[in-house]
């Protein structure tokens, strides 16, 4: 504390008003340094607080040097530190006095814990627009070239991110040693620095004149790219699509495509992976030329990759390929370039591979157009349909959309209902929770009549599933029916199978019926609810089970606004006051919370 | 299930000093169920190794080493090293069954040959036989099956599972990973050949290089335990034969432990590495380097914080006791940085961490205990308190410890007033009453110990709390203080329109807009 109290004594250096005096930093200083981690947090957590206090002043001569000097911490409250500093500017004074902030964030930017360290850099970008040209070749650069020498990889790791903010104000000379600073770190003997400069490749790329990447970027991408590790190699995948931008075609097809075409044949896997996963990222950049001459043929590599990790990726790509294609073309190319390689992924050995397929494929249709969909993609959607693994089909299921723009949706209502049917009774509730909520959906793409022949029953036998959560899905698909379908169709078909259920020895399904009154009664509208649903609810009022009891209650503090005054008072209020003198304590609450809300003490 | 096949040495044992010895070839074995696993169906083929076979090679059976004259005998090695470079997948048990006959036959002569004859490993064959091991062992490992891998719930990759239905899509991906037998024998022959008593590493040098280290390394990340266990048993001998590549394994050991700490936390072959490394350190010399100390504290310690910390905390803290008993100077260092990384959710770690801290403790020396008693005391009073009751007792075994007994006795004037009002407070409090009355039995012991000074921290506990209290109200009423201060402030500075703070309204203050 002998430091602390050091710092305390000296005279206000604010000046001007008497608070000063109140709190020397001493006294904020003992909490910064609290015992306890979450004292301490909390106390960095409102630095900003303890800034203001102190006046702009002393924020910078007393405050920030002990921050700087006391960053031996838990790496909680480093990060707590460095988020704060990096919104600091104006509490020591504005842009002026930004790079008093440099020094504790330079140490933090070199700390072991990669969240501390992330954290610490994302404020130093942010600080290092608020710096003048000047102070950032004076602080900030200086800064940049210390992290980029230190001794341990952490800072040369941070220094990788801070290149490519203070590259596009500095002098020439400056940007030239910028550029051959983040060159050598390109080259570091860590890969961990090295993968970071790699992750950082394409955003400097952006930031420097075209001379420059044509004649420094590009040879470090080339090396990045065939290094000894693939974790540095896959990087080199996601900064080719920022070089690509930049580059001309020639350029590209000298300069970029050589390196690209060895990393769709890389012997790691992950970094096929990548070239993958950024495909159609890579499309783009490129051009259509080379995605014509280049991108094709390693796309059909890629689908019929030998890990299934590549192939899934790959597939999971080919909608967007065919919409990045030029339109006069795509017809033809994905029939005879891409096609033939999906139909082999249909029965893929891979469910992952599959199902990535059936996420996309139905995008296909309306690149392809009708005819085409119906000779060639039909096929291929009712195998899947009857795939073996529930997230292919589901994934079919969950797009009919797509293909309903194209064929309508009749054409495929044949397999499409064993498919559900089947989807409907899986083991996993899961499962079957994700096609209920496609129930409104295919009821609205296969209308009324289809629906009430095939699905009705299945969406009925959801409110008795012996899982909550599918119970609960099929109330709430109930009134998306209703609501698409109108209250007629409720009235006839809804209704009365809901209010049957009232009667279940089981009081489960007892609050089911409860649970779907409270769902239907709005989009069923007054009469209904009063007539039909209201005479049931109070019925139940009487049930022996407290659970279906406090129900009530809760239904018709819900039903009761869509109700007139006549059901309120003469109907509702004398069973709630009943409930209210219940002899179970929830139903009671409950009762009397409804009493309360609907105005009828 | 047979999926249990813990070779020889498990990675629970890393109190061994060094690596066991290799034992001898019949008790290597755990691949003696081969014939069970191959009898079941399996597509194969989709191993990243595989991808290079085009033109497959007929393979025709050579003359027995042993039945030809010693002047064609390295023609003969050279080609048979030759025939065992040509890949068959050992997976799929269809195809390419001749082939797959005479490179077992050739492998399994290859064994024998350099484990037994002597004057056959002369300079011609090393690049041979170091060409013939990249080819088969060096590859791109597979995807892992299952992403979401919890190495202490999952059984590793051997097998299927019986009991999963793979059409249920539970497992993502179809081939089991695992380590067929034509890299069994491959392994077994490269043992054979570095412990070979005819082995040279001055010749062997200048091909089992940088590169063939890091890709050995590479290899570690197996999800087949028995080719970590080989991998193990191979990198240590590189390590003890090749002076030239020691400080290169050691770097890269680091390299692979900071990339799973603070990068990727997968690596399968932590344990093995850990266990190569605790032997290392076992023959560090004295002085330490400072790039061991730094290993120690940038690598060793913060491998402490992974969340798989489990699989490997065995082995790396037999690497950290080894370093303290090198050098006792280390050890604030040590503790220090445990307390630091100590769990704050977690308590099976927790209990890891005591167990860890205990192991230290056992070998701590009086002059350093002092320097970090109080710290570490009150961790453990904070262990004590924990409402996980493995936890509170682990920690409260420490006092069954007499080493650590003495110690405290020693230093009670500290120790005691740092543990002290946790363990009346949580003698009154804990929910399990084996805790309690081990408390109280500690309590007992202190009051044995000095029963002075127990008394004086009993008379003093209430004014402490009520102090506390007070405490926390003057906090409470400075940021109150400090608030109200911001306030005028800010709306002072607006008054009087000086640009620079207007911006810290609170809003602009936290999303960091530019002004």
């Amino acid at each position: 504390m002998a430091g602390a109290s050091g710092l305390g004594t000296g005279p206000g250096a604010a000046g001007g008003d008497g608070d000063d005096s109140l709190y020397p930093i001493a006294v904020l200083i003992d909490e910064l340094r609290n015992e306890d981690v979450q004292l301490r947090l909390n106390s960095i957590k409102k630095l900003s607080t303890i800034a203001l206090a102190l006046g702009v002043e002393r924020t910078r001569s007393e405050l920030l040097p002990f921050l700087t000097d006391t960053i031996y911490d838990e790496d909680e409250v480093l990060l707590a530190l460095a988020e704060q500093l990096g919104n600091f500017t104006g509490l020591v004074g504005g842009p002026d006095f930004a790079h008093c902030l440099l020094p504790p964030l330079e140490n933090l930017a070199t700390v072991e814990e990669t969240v501390v360290r992330d954290k610490a850099v994302e404020s130093l970008r942010q600080i290092s627009q608020e710096h003048t040209p000047v102070a950032l070749e004076a602080y900030f650069v200086p800064l940049v070239k210390r992290l980029a020498s230190g001794d341990w990889f952490t800072s040369r790791t941070s220094a990788c991110s801070l290149f490519s903010v203070c590259y596009p104000r500095a002098s020439n000379a400056v940007k030239a040693e910028i550029r051959q600073q983040f060159r050598s770190l390109c080259s570091d003997d860590t890969p961990m620095v090295r993968r970071a400069a790699a992750s950082k490749l394409g955003e400097f790329a952006k930031v420097l004149e075209l001379d420059s990447v044509k004649s420094e970027i590009v040879p470090l991408f080339t090396n990045l790219a065939s290094d000894e590790q693939d974790s540095v190699r896959l990087l080199a995948v996601e900064a080719c699509v920022s070089i690509a931008q930049l580059l001309s075609q020639d350029d590209l097809e000298t300069l970029v495509m050589p390196t690209l075409r060895q990393a769709v044949e890389d012997k790691s896997w992950r970094v096929r992976y990548m070239v993958a996963d950024k495909f159609s990222e890579l499309q783009k950049a490129m051009g259509p030329k080379i995605t014509l001459n280049d991108l094709i043929p390693a796309f059909q590599n890629l689908l019929k990759d030998c890990e299934a990790e590549v192939r899934a990726a790959a597939a999971h790509k080919v909608k967007e390929l065919g919409e990045n294609l030029p339109i006069e073309d795509r017809e033809t190319i994905i029939m005879n370039q891409i096609l033939p390689y999906i139909k082999e992924l249909v029965s893929d050995t891979n469910p992952h591979v599959k199902s990535a397929l059936a996420s996309v494929i139905m995008g296909l249709s309306t690149i392809l157009g009708k005819e085409n969909t119906i000779e060639h993609l039909l096929p291929l959607f009712l195998a899947q349909l009857k795939d073996e693994c529930p997230e292919v089909r589901l994934n079919i299921i969950s797009n009919l959309d797509c293909v309903n723009e194209v064929i309508g949706i009749r054409q495929l209502s044949q397999s499409l209902l064993p498919a559900i049917v089947e989807l409907a009774e899986d083991a996993k509730w899961r499962v079957r929770l994700a096609i209920i909520e496609y129930m409104p959906l295919l009821a609205g793409q296969l209308g009324v009549e289809f629906f009430d022949e095939k699905l009705n029953s299945l969406c009925m036998a959801w409110l008795v599933d012996h899982v909550y959560a599918i119970r609960e899905a099929a109330t709430n698909n109930l009134m998306k029916l209703v609501q698409k379908f109108g209250t007629e169709w409720a009235q006839n078909t809804i209704v009365p199978k809901v209010l049957v259920m009232a009667n279940d020895p089981n009081y489960l399904h007892r609050m089911t019926t409860l649970f779907c009154i409270n769902a239907l009664s709005e989009a069923c509208g007054q009469e209904i609810t009063t007539k039909q649903m209201l005479p049931i609810v109070l019925k139940m009022a009487g049930d022996q089970v407290a659970n279906v009891r406090f129900n009530v209650a809760k239904s018709l503090q819900k039903i009761g606004p869509i109700l007139d005054t006549n059901a309120l008072q003469g109907e509702v209020k004398p069973v709630l006051q009943k409930l209210g003198q219940d002899e179970d304590m929830d139903v009671k609450y409950f009762a009397q919370e409804a009493i309360s809300v609907l105005a009828l003490a | 299930m047979e999926t249990k096949l813990p070779p020889a040495s498990t990675p629970t044992s890393p109190s061994s000093p060094g690596l066991s010895p290799v034992p001898p070839p019949d008790k290597v074995d755990g691949f003696s169920r081969r014939s069970l696993r191959r009898a079941r169906p399996r597509r194969s083929h989709s191993s990243s190794q595989f991808r290079y076979q085009s033109n497959q090679q007929e393979l025709t059976p050579l003359p027995l080493l042993k039945d030809v004259p010693a002047s064609e005998l390295h023609e003969l090695l050279s080609r048979k090293l030759a025939q065992c470079g040509v890949m068959f997948d050992f997976l799929d048990c269809v195809a390419d069954l001749k082939g797959k006959e005479v490179k077992r036959a050739a492998l399994n002569e290859l064994v024998e040959c350099v484990g037994s004859t002597r004057g056959v490993l002369i300079e011609p064959v090393y690049p041979d036989i170091i060409r013939m091991i990249s080819v088969n062992i060096f590859r791109t490992l597979p995807p892992s099956e299952n992403p979401e891998f919890d190495p202490e719930e999952d059984e590793p990759n051997l097998e299927p599972s019986f009991g999963r239905d793979p059409r249920h899509g539970e497992r993502t991906s179809l081939t089991p990973r695992q380590l067929d037998e034509g890299h069994r024998l491959v392994y077994e022959f490269f043992l054979r050949f570095l412990e070979s008593p005819d082995f040279q590493p001055s010749v062997a040098k200048r091909y089992v290089d940088q590169k063939f280290v890091l890709m050995l390394l590479e290899l570690f990340d197996s999800e087949d335990p028995r080719e970590r266990e080989y991998l193990k048993t191979i990198l240590h001998r590189v390590y003890g034969k090749f002076l030239g590549l020691r400080a290169y394994i050691r770097k890269q050991c680091n390299h692979i432990f900071l990339r799973f700490i603070y990068e990727f936390e997968h690596f399968n072959g932590v344990a093995e590495l850990l266990e190569i490394l605790g032997s290392i350190i076992n023959g560090f010399a004295l002085p330490l380097k400072t790039e061991h100390k730094q290993f120690l504290v940038r690598v060793l310690i913060p491998l402490h914080s992974v969340k798989s910390l489990s699989v490997f905390h065995a082995q790396l803290a037999y690497c950290v006791v080894q370093f303290l008993e090198k050098d006792a100077t280390l050890t604030e260092h040590v503790i220090r940085g445990l307390l630091k990384y100590w769990p704050k959710t977690c308590t099976q770690k927790e209990v890891m961490f005591l167990g860890e801290m205990e192991e230290i403790l056992d070998v701590i020396e009086p002059s350093q205990f002092v320097k970090i008693q109080e710290p570490l005391f009150k961790q453990v009073a904070r262990c004590v308190s924990s409402p996980h009751f493995q936890v509170a007792e682990r920690a409260l075994y420490f006092w069954n410890n007499e080493y650590i007994l003495s110690l405290i006795e020693d230093n009670c004037h500290t120790v005691l007033p740092a543990v002290f009002g946790t363990l009346y407070q949580v003698s009154k409090e804990h929910w399990n009453q084996t805790i309690v009355s081990l408390i109280y039995n500690v309590l007992k012991t202190f009051m044995e110990m000095n029963g002075k000074l127990f008394d004086e921290l009993t008379a003093s506990y209430k004014l402490e709390k009520q102090q506390e209290q007070q405490k926390a109200q003057e906090r409470q009423e400075l940021w109150q203080g400090l608030e109200e201060l911001r306030l005028r402030r800010l709306q002072g500075t607006q008054g009087a329109k000086e640009a620079p703070l207007q911006r810290l309204t609170p809003q602009v203050a936290t999303s960091g807009g530019q002004s």
